[in-house]
C-alpha cells in the first residue's frame, strides 16, 4: 500500500468517518498532509475539527476510512505505539512532576539511554527558550510558560506529526501574536510536520501554509491562505475566512463563451467571467471596495451609491458601513494612511462604493 | 469572615441550635468519660474520679494490648482489602458514560439501605458450613469429581474421599471479609470524587507520550489521586477500627476485636472507667490517623483531594 502514497506524504485520511450518537462529528473526510508542513484545521465550533485531530492521535477510533501516517494504516494502533504527539488545549502539564520531569517523560517511558534522556530534554528546552527552568514545579510557572513546557515535551519525542490543538487560545491577544510567530519559526526550525485545529481563521491565515475549511464534518475546502480568502470555492467558506459582502442572485450563461450573465437586486445585471447556471452569489471583500465622495462610475467597476451609517475604527484601518438601500449594509475597509488628512467621510455622506469587475467573486454554492 | 461582626444576633442565632446539640450529646458524654477514666469502681455503679492513671496502665496489660494490635491487624487488612477492590471499581465507575455513573454509584451506596446486622446475618448465611459458598463449591467438587470418573481416574481419589465444607466462619477471614463488605463504599467514593476531578487530558496526554494504560495507572493516575487513597484509607481504617457487630457475630473466640473488650466492660465486666480508658485510646488512635493523613495532604499540595 506504502508505494501508492507519495513520498512526500506523511498523513493520508481516507473517507474517514465518526459518529458521537446521532451527531455524526466526521463525514467522510479525505486529505493529505505533506511532510514539513504547517497544516491547519479550521472551521466553527462543533465543525468536527477537534474530533479528526483526535482521530489522528488515536483518542478516538472511526467508525468508518482510515488513517495512514508515513504509511503505516493506523486502523488497530493505540495512541501509545503512534508516531504522533499532541498539544492539547489544557497544555496537561502533569502537576505532580517538575519541567525537567514533564519535557523527559515520553523518553523515559520509551527506555532511552540516561545521557540521551538529558541531552535531548536540555536541547527541547532550549528550542522554547525554557532552559534554566528544569526544576521549576509547574504552578510556579505562568500560562505561556506551560505552553511552551506542553511544546517541549511533545517536540522531545521526534514525532511524525505534532498536532495542535487550539494551543494559543488560553493566552491574551498580544501573547497569542506573539506565540504565532514563534511558532511558525520553530517549526521551521524542527522541520516537524505541524497540525494545528483552530475556530481562529486569522490565526490559521497567518500561520499555515495550507488549510482545511471544515463545516458540519466535511471539509469544504483545502488551500493555501491566499487562495482560500481569494478564492473561496463557497459561500460557506467565502464568510467564514475574513469579512465579506455577499449579494444573491441568478446567472445565464452569456453571448460570449466562458462568461456569464448575473442577475442581483442591488446591482443590476453584470457580466463577469465563469460558467454557472441558476442561484448564485457574488461576493466582494471590503478592502476590495474604494469609496469616493465623486458620483458617477468608472470604465470596468461596479458602482453603488450609498449613506454612510457607521465608521468602527481600528487604527490602523476603519471599517465603513454604508446603507445601500434594503438588506446588510456595505461593509468597505479604508485605510488610515495619512495621519493628518482628517476623516475622508463622516457618517451621514453620501457616497460611491465601487470595486473592479474582477474582484467580484461568483460563488456557485 | 468579617460579616458576623456586623450581625453578631443572626450569627449566635444560627450558631446555637448545632452548638447546643454537640455540646449535650456529644461534648459532655466524652468529658464524662473522659473523667471516668481517671477513676475507681467503686460499688456497683459508683466511681470514684481520682486522677488514677491506672485504668491507662491495665490497657497495656498484655493481653489487651494484644488485642488492642489485633484490631489494627484486622482493620488494617480489611482496609487494605478494601483499597485492592476499591480502586479498580471506582476507576471502572469514573471511566463508565457519565449518564451510567449516578446509578453505578447507587449501586454501591445500595447496602446502606439494609440495616448492619440483618446484612451480617446475611453474610453469616452465605459463608456458614452449609451456606451457599459451601454449596458452590460442593457443586464444583462432585463436577470435578464426576469428570474424573468419566476419564477413568476416579480411582486415584485426586480431590479425596469426599467433600470437606471450608470453615469459613468464626475465625479472622470472616471478620476481615464482613468488614471488607461493610466498609467498601467507604473507599469508593472518595476514591471517585478524586477520579473524577482528575483531568482527563493527562491520561491522555501520558498514553500520547507512549505510556501504556499501566505505567500511566502507576505514574500520572496513583500520584494524582493519592490524597483520595488517603482519604479513603483513614475514612475505612477508623470505623474498621472500632467495628463492633461485625468480629462479635462472625469472629470466633480468639478473633474479638477492642470494641468487643470495651463493650465488655461497659455490660457485663461492669468496669466504667477501664471501658472509658480504653475508649480514649482508641480514639487516640484514630488521632493520629486523622493527623498523618493531614500531614500527607499538606505536603502533596499539587495534587487532587477527595
Amino acid at each position: 500500500m506504502a508505494s501508492q502514497i507519495s513520498q512526500d506524504t506523511i498523513i493520508r485520511i481516507e473517507g474517514v468517518s465518526k459518529k458521537f450518537g446521532r451527531l455524526q462529528a466526521v463525514d467522510n473526510v479525505s486529505m493529505e498532509i505533506k511532510r514539513g508542513e504547517f497544516f491547519a484545521l479550521v472551521g466553527p465550533s462543533g465543525c468536527g475539527k477537534t474530533t479528526l485531530l483526535r482521530l489522528l492521535a488515536g483518542f478516538e477510533t472511526p467508525d468508518a476510512g482510515r488513517i495512514l501516517i508515513e504509511g503505516r494504516d493506523m486502523t488497530g494502533v493505540t495512541a501509545n505505539h503512534r508516531p504522533v504527539n499532541m498539544l492539547f488545549q489544557s497544555y496537561a502539564i502533569f502537576p505532580h512532576m517538575n519541567v525537567e520531569t514533564n519535557v523527559s517523560y515520553g523518553l523515559k517511558i520509551a527506555r532511552r539511554p540516561r545521557d540521551e534522556i538529558m541531552a535531548r530534554t536540555e536541547e527541547a528546552l532550549g528550542l522554547v527558550k525554557l532552559s534554566g527552568y528544569e526544576k521549576s514545579h509547574p504552578d510556579e510557572l505562568s500560562g505561556g510558560q506551560r505552553q511552551r513546557v506542553a511544546l517541549a515535551r511533545a517536540l522531545v519525542m521526534r514525532p511524525a506529526v505534532l498536532l495542535l490543538d487550539e494551543p494559543l487560545s488560553a493566552l491574551d491577544a498580544k501573547l497569542r501574536e506573539a506565540m504565532q510567530l514563534e511558532m511558525v519559526h520553530l517549526q521551521k526550525t524542527v522541520g516537524i510536520t505541524f497540525l494545528i485545529v483552530t475556530h481562529d481563521q486569522s490565526e490559521a491565515l497567518s500561520m499555515a501554509g495550507r488549510i482545511a475549511v471544515m463545516h458540519q464534518g466535511s471539509v469544504r475546502q483545502i488551500a493555501p491562505p491566499g487562495e482560500l480568502y481569494e478564492a473561496p470555492n463557497c459561500r460557506f467558506v467565502a464568510d467564514f475566512i475574513g469579512k465579506i459582502n455577499l449579494f444573491e442572485g441568478t446567472a445565464r450563461p452569456a453571448d460570449q463563451p466562458g462568461r456569464v450573465r448575473v442577475h442581483t437586486e442591488k446591482l443590476g445585471i453584470l457580466e463577469l467571467q465563469g460558467d454557472a447556471e441558476g442561484s448564485v452569489t457574488l461576493a466582494v471583500r471590503p478592502e476590495k471596495i474604494i469609496i469616493s465622495h465623486e458620483p458617477g462610475g468608472l470604465e470596468g467597476q461596479i458602482s453603488l451609491h450609498g449613506t454612510v451609517m457607521d465608521i468602527a475604527y481600528f487604527g490602523g484601518h476603519s471599517k465603513l458601513f454604508i446603507d445601500i438601500g434594503a438588506g446588510q449594509p456595505l461593509m468597505a475597509e479604508i485605510t488610515n494612511s495619512n495621519r493628518n488628512g482628517g476623516p475622508r467621510v463622516a457618517p451621514g455622506d453620501r457616497v460611491r462604493c465601487g470595486w473592479r469587475a474582477v474582484d467580484t467573486l461568483l460563488l456557485t454554492e | 469572615m468579617e460579616p458576623w461582626r456586623k450581625a453578631p444576633a443572626v450569627f449566635v442565632a444560627n450558631l446555637l441550635p448545632p452548638a447546643a446539640w454537640l455540646g449535650v450529646f456529644f461534648v459532655l458524654p466524652l468529658s464524662l468519660l473522659w473523667l471516668y477514666s481517671f477513676g475507681d469502681k467503686v460499688g456497683i455503679t459508683g466511681i470514684d474520679i481520682n486522677w488514677t492513671l491506672a485504668n491507662y496502665a491495665r490497657a497495656a496489660d498484655p493481653l489487651y494490648l494484644g488485642i488492642l494490635i489485633k484490631s489494627v491487624w484486622i482493620a488494617g487488612a480489611a482496609t487494605l482489602t478494601c483499597l485492592m477492590i476499591g480502586l479498580p471499581v471506582a476507576l471502572a465507575i469514573s471511566f463508565a458514560p457519565r449518564h451510567v455513573q449516578p446509578w453505578l454509584l447507587l449501586l454501591i451506596i445500595l447496602p446502606f439501605w439494609t440495616n448492619l446486622l440483618i446484612r451480617t446475618y446475611a453474610l453469616i448465611a452465605v459463608l456458614r458450613t452449609n451456606g451457599h459458598v459451601n454449596y458452590v463449591l460442593e457443586w464444583l467438587w462432585s463436577a470435578g469429581d464426576g469428570l474424573l470418573n468419566l476419564i477413568g481416574l476416579g480411582g486415584y481419589q485426586i480431590l479425596g474421599t469426599g467433600f470437606t465444607p471450608w470453615s469459613l466462619l468464626y475465625n479472622d477471614a470472616a471478620v476481615v471479609t464482613g468488614l471488607v463488605y461493610v466498609h467498601l463504599p467507604f473507599m469508593v467514593l472518595p476514591l471517585y470524587a478524586a477520579l473524577y476531578r482528575l483531568d482527563r487530558s493527562l491520561i491522555e496526554a501520558s498514553l500520547d507520550l507512549g505510556a501504556g494504560h499501566l505505567r500511566t495507572f502507576f505514574y500520572v493516575i496513583a500520584p494524582l489521586v493519592l490524597p483520595g487513597i488517603a482519604s479513603g484509607v483513614i475514612i475505612t481504617f477508623i470505623p474498621a477500627l472500632g467495628a463492633y457487630l461485625t468480629p462479635d457475630l462472625l469472629g470466633g473466640t480468639d478473633s474479638q476485636m477492642i470494641a468487643n473488650v470495651i463493650e465488655r466492660q461497659f455490660k457485663a465486666a461492669n468496669d466504667w472507667p477501664f471501658g472509658s480508658a480504653l475508649s480514649f485510646l482508641l480514639m487516640y488512635i484514630t488521632f493520629f490517623g486523622l493527623a498523618v493523613r493531614s500531614l500527607l495532604a499538606g505536603r502533596r499540595g499539587g495534587g487532587v483531594s477527595a
